[in-house]
Order: C-alpha cells, then structure tokens, then sequence
C-alpha cells in the first residue's frame, strides 16, 4: 500500500511537473509535442490471450514510439477477468486500465464507484466514432469506457453454390430474402440452417430485426423493460421473425431438427459438403468456425452480406455488436495518454491488419482489413448509423440468459410453434416481469 | 466438562495427589484438543453452509443475506413451470431407475454365476462404471441424434424400416404448381384429361445431386390422338423459371412411375418415364382420366425418432443412466451371492425345488440386505443426479429434462438467485433425509 501511494505521489509531482514543462500549451492537442514529458507506467489488465496478446502488444508497441517515456504493461487474466477484477478491487489493489466484455460489469463498477471517468478523451472519442459508438460507453450520461475491439451480430452467411444453383442473388432486403428463400427450396436445398437448440441464436435474430425495424430509442427501452413484450412493437418483429422460424419445410432438420443443433453445428451443415443450407443467420465470429470446420473456401464457397434490411430508414444499417470495453481504474497522465492513443485510427489499424478486430472508428477504413470476407463483416461497424449491444446485456440474467428458461426458453418455443405469437409475447412478459421485479 | 458426573464431587481443598477429577479433567482436554480439528471442519463445511442454507432460503436473491421474503421462495418453488417440472422428474428417476438398476444388477449377478466368461462379461457390464458421467452423456447424445447418418440408435432403426420398405427415388420432390391433388402419398393432376390430352407433370425441391443419372433435357409433349402423353421433369432452373413450363435446361426425371386412373379412381395403367422424362398411355377408350405419380416415388425413408426432443428425452436418460450403474449393482450383488451359504440353496434343490422357486425363495430373500443396498444408494444417486443430464440433453430440451440437482445449479449460480436456490437446495436435503435415516437404521444393526 505504501508503495502506492508513493507512486501516487511520483504520478502527481510528474503530473505538475508536465504541466509546468507544458507552460499553458493547455488542451489536449500537443499530445505530439509533449509527449516525452509525459512519463509513468500503466498497468493494463485484458481479456486477450495468445495471438490477441500479441496483437495487442504490437499496438502498445506503437504506442512506447510515441511515448517513449511511458511503460505499458499488459498481462492477460482470460475470461476469468470478471472475477479476477472484483478480487483484486476488494484488495484494494485494481490495475491502471483493463479491457472487459461486459457492459453489465462496467455499469456495476461504475455504480461502486471504482472507475474514473474518461472525459479526457470524450474529444478524441468524439473525433473518431459516431455518437451512437460514444453511447456505449456511457454510464448515466458519463464517459466511463470505450469499445476499442468491437464485433458485428449483424450479418448473414450465405453458400455462394447454393444461391448459384438456384440462381438469385445474396438477398439486401428482409423480403428479398424470404423471397428467394422459396426460390432456393424449389432448386431442392432448405433456404435456412438454425442452431435453435442454442437459445442465444434465436434471440440474436429477433434483436437484428428489432433493432433494424424499430432503432436503437425503442431497443435500448424493450432492453431495459420499459417497454412491455406484448408492445405491437414486438408482434411485428415476431412476425417478421415468423416468416423465417415458420417456414419449417426450407430449416434443415425442420423444426425439431433445429432445435437439436446448437451452436456452431448449423454453420457446420450451412457450407459442409453437399451443402445443406443456403442461409446462417449469425454473427461475424462464424467465419472462424467456417473456415476451421468445412472445407469452403471464402467468397467462392462462403459470403457474407450485411444483415438483411427490414425497413428502408436509418435504421437499416443499424448494428448490434459486442467486443471489448477499455476502463481506468486510476487517473494519471500516462493513462490518459494511453487512452487516448487506443481511440486513435492508427492504434485500431495496427491489430485490425493482423485479424480478428473490428472497429467502430470512422478512420478507419475497409482496406485495412486483411481479408475481403473480414472486410465485409467489419466495415459496416464504421458507417452504423445506431450500435446496440446485445439486449441480454441489460436484462437480469434468469430472463436474459439462462439455458432454458426466460427469452432463450421462450424464443425455443417459438420456433417450436411460430403460429403462437401472442401466446409468446404472453409468456416473455410475464417472465420478464417477473426477472425485473426481483431484479435476478 | 462431565468429570464430575462420573467422579464423585470431592469437597475443594482436599490434597489428595493423585486427583482424580484433575486427571479426568486434562484427559478430557487432551480429547477435546484432538477433536477440534475434526469440529473444525464439520462445523465450517457442514454444519454452517447447512444452517446458512436454511436461513438463506428466507431472504431475496442477492447479497449476503438480502431482504426477508419469508416462504416466497419455496412459494416459487412449487409454482414456477421450469421448478415443477424439475420435481416431477426427479420423481420419476427415483420411481424407475432404483427398480431398474436392482434388477439387472440381480438378473446380470445371477446369471454370470453359471457361465464360463462370468469375468469378460461382468467386466464389459462394469466398464461404463469407469466412464465419467460427462463423458458417457455426451456419448449418448451422439447415440440418440435424430438423423440416422448420425444417431447410431435411428441408423439402426433405418436399417430395420429399409429392409421393410425401401424409401422412393424423389422423397423430398414437391409439386411446382397447385395444378396437382395429392393422393394417397402420391400426386394426382386436378385436370381429368381425354385421350389425345397432355399431362404436365412437374416437380420441384430435388437438388442437383439427388437427380436420377441419365437425365437429359425435358421435352413438351404433343399429344396424339388415342393417346395421352405426359412428361415429368424437375420444373426448376436457375432463379426458378416458369412453374409449370417446360424450359431450356429443365431436366426430366427417368424412372418415375407414372399413374393413369380412371374416372372412377381406379388405376388403369402405370409406366415408368425415360431419360427425358417422357412417358405415353396408348389404347385409350373414349373418357376422362387422372395422370398422376405413384406413392412410391416419394416414399420418404426412414426419419428417425426425436431422442432427444421434448417426450422423449427423460426416458432416454433413465436408459443411459441404468446403463451406467447395472455394472455396480451387478458387482455388489455378485459379491453378496458370493458369501451366501450354498448349503442352503443345495438343500433346497434337494428338496426339489426348480430353479425359480431357488431362486424366488432362496437366493432373493438371502440377498436382500445386500439388495437394499444397492436400491437405497440409487434413491440417493437419482435425488442428486446433475451431470449426465446436463450432458446430455440438448440446450433446448433441458429445461423438459431437468430435475432438482440441476434446477437448483441453474437457479443459483446463472440466474444469481440464490433465496430460490437455497430453498430448492433445502427442499432437496428434506427429500433425503428420510432416505438418510433409513441408512443410519441400517448401519446401527448392522453393527
């Protein structure tokens, strides 16, 4: 403890000593001239392990160019970082910064009052992401976190053999596709390939269309059950839903089929040999299964395109993501440095050429990717006019995400019998009802 | 301390060395220091977590102890879907898989005791014993899957239904048009036709690769008087084409029995289609008839049972799970008519009693403290049982298959309410109990 606080100490009088050396440059834009002045270490705590690590470490390296004066030490605490985090704050001892996957747990923080806020780079968050990326890191209307490393839910694999032999085109539009789903069965593949024993799957759909139809005011609200699931809001999204969970004769498998698969095995069957599927409603990360698990190879077996529209507004190029969220868990002049650094193009261009990564930054443009398919996948986060995170991130979890029961259990049933929509909304409401009012 | 109930009370300030209640008294102290450790222990990771289960199972879902709810929880308990239907199936384990395991562990431990190989046998019965649950759930689930190029269990099931009916050349063909009525599992023009007429038979929904070799490019047939001409072809090109016309690059589908009914219904003629699709009914009399395709044609094979769908996945645990623990009964009872007097069972065959009757009146009376061993610990292992079902079953159907072990994990530790969890965890102590004490009962005459 006395350790810390004599660094604590050291970190102040360098910090008045900066600012002395500084002499009323003030502002946050000679971040280039001072930049030796600045010295100090920051203890960096992450999610990413092995070939993320050192991704990751080539970016700090980019950054100790820059800052010669200041050491980043990264050390990566795998998933468990939830867990390692709390224990080391009720010692009294958190990192400098960490990187977390759970905007839940940066709200929680925040609501114990261990994180600093990060308004010191609201301007450069400002000048790199759109307003809606800003969003995402705010906590009742504060700076607290932003997404350096961000994936996108919302796109569509599709079997480019498949849609060849049948003839159509990847589909833009919600009907388009439904459309061409019909096409697609007659040349005699199902059109679809759920992993509906996967509760999380099903739900991502319905989110994408939510969000997509209804924008992110009205998503954020369902999110946080200020809107009741028996909204007509949710009937059309259901509905819109239904034409794809109702069309059990184009899911291979048909219904009780898909409801046996989980995760990842229906991407396996989308673009395994035959194919068994034309379409796979998933996420970004499905590439990586595609490319380990089947022999199709990208753009001249497997594609993908942004998840079909359902409406022609600004809401069509919404996009649900998720990924990692930097915090501070301190203030110091070598922290505000390095925050600032990951918010800039080139600390996202650095690991965005080596894979994996995705970012929100408007700098940053498509080339920079490594590959077409993860060029097709990744870009649209730059252009999204609305960003959410997944709804289950808001929801207490015995709705939000547990096996079996609440929206997965529900969403399960749907599938199982998509005629019964309002049977359904009946259900989610109740459940959810019954998760906020015990907030578990 | 109890020195002084066993010892006389001696009256303070006599000297009398030795003292008698002081040596009583270290030696209790020298006791009492040896069974710290153990109390220690007990109380730490018994006797606490079980008091603080109880008073836990009054309070709300967070926190230490959290607001008192009194017995909202057990309230919960009993009238939450998912909960209930956790209870009734942990009541359904225990009202089979005890029986169950009893008696093949009985029948396999009987019956080894007559045949040569009684050690290969026995040894192929106990190896799931050395598999771990998790292991042999996930095992099963391959086992069980419904399509049978992957369930081993519905491979065998198409096996058998292929060997009685063998599935048509086009199961999954569909009609292109509405033109079609179906008729018993076959396709049947709505359109009565004259001789002389055309019939237009197209399918869609076959893929590429289903396509019948041979197949060559469909022809529109012209029709001829005295005759009826037909074709039947796959009705579908890239981006779909016309429905119901025949297109360049539409293929027609050879081998496929064509029908020719009556007006009454009747089946008149049938013929197979060539490699074009073409097929022709010649020598007609003056009237009106269906052309359509036979039932056989689309004869759908063998689809596999749903395992591990939402009927059937409780029973298909309780099979894996007897599986599993038949070895151990086997073994244990084994070793009971191992020691069992053979003078007895000698004597009664003396007496002319048939193997049965031995065994009816003999063998299972003789066994049976060894027998409720085996059922009693069952009782136990079903009332726990957690890992082979979460294995097991599919994310889908767990909630069907869950029972109270399960429902209490999921409860506590993924939807973090831990009141409802400590009561389920209660209501679950409350259910062994009983099991427990019996137990106990045992042990004591046994001693």
């Amino acid at each position: 403890m006395r350790l810390t606080a004599l660094a604590g100490v050291v970190t102040v009088l360098v910090a008045v000593a900066a600012g002395c050396g500084g002499g009323g440059g003030g502002g946050s834009s000679n971040t280039t001239t001072g930049n030796s002045s600045v010295s100090g270490s920051v203890k960096f705590w992450g999610i990413w392990a092995a070939t993320e690590q050192k991704a990751f470490q080539k970016v700090i390296d980019g950054f100790h160019k820059q800052y010669p004066n200041v050491t980043v030490t990264y050390s990566s605490k795998g998933n468990d970082i939830p867990t390692v985090l709390s224990t080391a704050i009720a010692g009294g001892n958190p990192p400098d910064m960490a990187d977390v996957a759970q905007p839940g747990l940066v709200k929680q923080l925040v609501q114990q009052g261990k994180l600093k806020p990060i308004t010191y780079a609201k301007p450069a968050i400002a000048a790199n992401f759109s307003s809606a990326w800003e969003k995402l890191g705010e906590v009742n209307g504060k700076p607290y976190a932003f997404l350096y490393k961000a994936s996108n839910k919302s796109t569509l694999w599709y079997n480019v053999n498949v849609l060849k032999q049948a003839g159509v085109n990847a589909p833009k539009t919600w009907s388009q596709m439904v459309s061409e789903a019909k096409t697609i069965k007659a040349s005699g593949t199902p059109a679809y390939s759920l992993c509906g024993a996967s509760g999380w799957t099903l739900t991502d759909i319905f989110e994408n269309l939510y969000l997509r139809r209804w924008g992110q005011a009205k998503y954020d609200q369902l999110s946080a059950h200020q809107i009741k699931w028996t909204d007509p809001t949710v009937t059309q999204s259901l509905k819109d839903m239904a034409q794809v969970v109702g069309d059990t004769g184009n899911i291979y498998g048909g219904t009780s089929g898909a409801l046996q698969t989980d995760y990842p095995t229906c991407v396996d069957y989308a673009f395994a040999t035959p194919p068994k599927a034309a379409f796979n409603l998933q996420g970004d990360f499905a590439s990586l299964e595609i490319l380990q698990n089947t022999k199709s190879k990208p753009q001249k077996d497997f594609n993908v395109v942004p998840f079909p529209a359902i409406t022609s507004g600004a809401n069509a190029k919404a996009v649900e993501t998720g990924g990692d969220l930097i915090i501070a868990f301190r203030d110091s002049p070598a922290v505000e440095a390095f925050m600032k650094y990951l918010t800039t193009p080139q600390a996202a261009t650095i690991w965005a050429k080596l894979g994996g990564f995705g970012s929100g930054n408007k700098h940053v443009p498509a080339s920079v990717y490594p590959d077409p398919i993860t060029a097709a996948t990744e870009a649209p986060l730059a252009g999204a006019t609305s960003v959410a995170f997944d709804m289950s991130d808001n929801q207490p979890a015995s709705f939000g995400a547990t096996t079996g029961q609440g929206e997965w259990g529900i969403f399960q049933k749907f599938l199982q019998n998509p005629s019964s929509i309002s049977s359904i909304q009946q259900q989610l409401e109740s459940a959810a009802a019954k998760a906020y009012k015990s907030g578990k | 301390m109890s020195g002084s109930a066993i010892y006389p009370a001696e009256p303070p300030g006599r000297a009398v060395p030795p003292e008698p209640g002081g040596e009583g008294r270290s030696r209790y102290t020298t006791g009492a220091l040896f069974l710290l450790p153990a109390f220690i222990l007990l109380g730490a990771w018994l006797v606490y977590p079980t008091i603080y289960t109880i008073v836990r199972s009054f309070f709300g879902p967070a926190g230490y102890l959290g607001t008192w709810v009194g017995i909202d929880n057990y309230r919960t308990l009993f009238t939450t879907s998912t909960l209930v239907t956790a209870i009734k199936n942990s009541a359904i384990w225990v009202a089979v898989v005890p029986a169950f395991v009893t008696a093949f562990g009985l029948l396999f431990a009987v019956l080894t005791e007559r045949i040569s190989w009684a050690v290969g046998f026995k040894t192929i019965v106990f190896l799931p014993m050395a598999i771990s649950a998790f292991a042999t759930g996930v095992t099963w689930r391959i086992m069980y899957q419904q399509n049978p190029n992957q369930g081993a269990i519905n491979a065998l099931g198409r096996t058998v239904s292929d060997a009685v009916s063998s599935p048509g050349v086009l199961s999954n063909a569909l009609p292109s048009t509405q033109a079609f009525q179906s008729k018993g599992g076959g396709l049947l023009l709505k359109t009565p036709l004259h001789p002389g007429g055309v019939a237009l038979l197209g399918l869609t929904g076959i893929a590429p690769g289903d396509m019948p070799q041979g197949a060559q490019q469909a022809v529109k047939p012209s029709g001829q008087s005295g005759a009826i001409d037909g074709v039947v072809w796959r009705d579908f090109k890239p981006g779909g084409g016309k429905p119901g016309v025949v297109e360049q690059g539409e293929l027609g589908l050879p081998g496929v029995t064509v029908e020719l009914r009556d007006s009454s219904g009747k089946v008149e003629e049938s013929t197979k289609t060539e490699p074009n699709g073409s097929f022709r009914f010649t020598g007609l009399s003056p009237g009106t008839y269906n052309a359509g395709i036979g039932a056989a044609t689309f004869a759908k094979p063998f689809g596999g049972y749903s395992w591990l769908g939402p009927k059937l996945i409780t029973p298909a645990l309780l099979i894996a799970y007897i599986w599993i623990w038949a070895g151990f009964a086997m073994v244990v009872i084994a070793a009971g008519l191992a020691a069992m007097p053979r003078d007895v069972l000698e004597a009664a065959r003396t007496d002319g009693a048939t193997e049965l009757q031995v065994f009816r009146r003999v063998t299972v009376p003789l066994l049976a403290p060894v027998l409720s061993v085996v059922f009693i610990t069952m009782i136990i292992n079903v009332l726990k049982v957690f890992d082979i079902v979460i294995a097991l079953a599919p994310e889908s159907t767990q909630a069907n298959a869950s029972v109270i072990a399960l429902a209490m994990w999921r409860t506590t530790f993924t939807g973090f309410d831990f009141g409802t969890g400590s009561a389920i965890a209660v209501f679950l102590f409350l259910l062994v109990l009983p099991v427990l004490a019996l137990n106990i009962r045992r042990f004591r005459r046994d001693a």
